[in-house]
């Protein structure tokens, strides 16, 4: 994976997240068409003690984030973005014991709302465990700790 | 199948009103820290207020994700103590309404069975802190139920 100024602001972003950081994901990539992480499989996140299957929770953890991340590949600058909504569509359980991955893009930037979808997977993105449509609003970099996020965030991009 | 061995557990959670065993069952339960109580014949859950559960650290906030899974748990529960599956309630979707942050605090959860058909059930879920009449998230699921005589 080549470090770009984007992978490097979003891997800042989410090691500033205590509870991905407990979930232990990760950024795989990201550049201007999307963001992808990575939740591993670990017993805690386990829903169904009968097949090992991860819980709702923590996909939806997964693409919250994934989500809200994606707005980080659209704006010129940090915005702090809180979600609007989400809707999950559940298309089948994840496999105990495999890495999840979330792949989010955003669809439409406007001036106040940014629009966004994802899917999760395992093996093969075609397959997808879930997809989900998220909105997030638009706060701007002005709002207190925004712009100081901001410029820690890009900090060695200089 | 829920197996016979946790369905003698549930009621025997429903009947004292002790669900710390049955939640003692699922990880993912113990990883938040939720917490069930009956109140007259409703269920209360309690999301106690958890610095592993940060996804702001500016406010700082509970994780969005955490929030929802607080309250699809809480739905499932709801529904696996109220339904009268065979099975444990399978999530087909889920929608949630942030409607304000989620402070560091502990958070509450009530649950509205809107309609149990044969096969899926529809709940509402309501998320709130300090002021019950001002939730911090609203959400529904939809869960796919077995029902104890097979359908025709």
């Amino acid at each position: 994976m080549n470090q770009t100024p984007l992978i490097a602001m979003a891997e800042r972003f989410l090691s500033a997240l205590r509870h991905c950081q407990l979930l232990q994901m990760r950024v795989v990539d990201a550049d201007d068409q999307g963001i992808t992480l990575i939740l591993p499989w670990s017993q805690a996140i386990v829903g169904n003690p009968q097949t090992g299957a991860v819980h709702g929770g923590a996909l939806t953890t997964l693409l919250d984030t994934t989500c809200g991340m994606a707005t980080l590949c659209v704006l010129p600058r940090f915005e702090v973005c809180p979600t609007l909504d989400l809707r999950i569509d559940y298309m089948h359980a994840a496999q105990p014991h495999k890495a999840i991955y979330a792949h989010a893009h955003c669809y439409r930037v406007t001036h106040d709302v940014i629009f966004t979808r994802a899917s999760a997977y395992q093996d093969d993105a075609t397959q997808p465990i879930c997809q989900v449509v998220g909105t997030f609003m638009r706060l701007g970099g002005d709002i207190k700790g925004g712009l100081d996020v901001g410029k820690h965030l890009s900090e060695p991009r200089r | 199948m829920i197996p016979l061995a946790v369905r003698q557990q549930l009621n025997e959670a429903h009947a004292r009103g002790d669900y710390g065993p049955l939640l003692g069952l699922i990880p993912y339960a113990g990883l938040i820290g939720i917490e069930c109580q009956r109140q007259g014949d409703e269920l209360l859950f309690r999301l106690p207020a958890n610095p592993d559960n940060i996804g702001n650290p500016l406010l700082p906030a509970i994780h969005g994700g955490v929030v929802a899974g607080f309250m699809e748990l809480s739905a499932a529960l709801y529904l696996l103590i109220h339904s009268d599956s065979v099975s444990i309630p399978k999530i087909i979707d889920f929608s949630i309404d942030y409607l304000r942050a989620a402070h560091l605090r502990d958070t509450f959860a009530h649950c509205q069975l809107w309609r149990q058909g044969r096969r899926v059930t529809n709940v509402a879920i309501t998320a709130w802190q300090a002021e019950r009449d001002t939730p911090v998230a609203t959400a529904r699921a939809h869960f796919k139920i077995e029902p104890q005589k097979p359908l025709k």
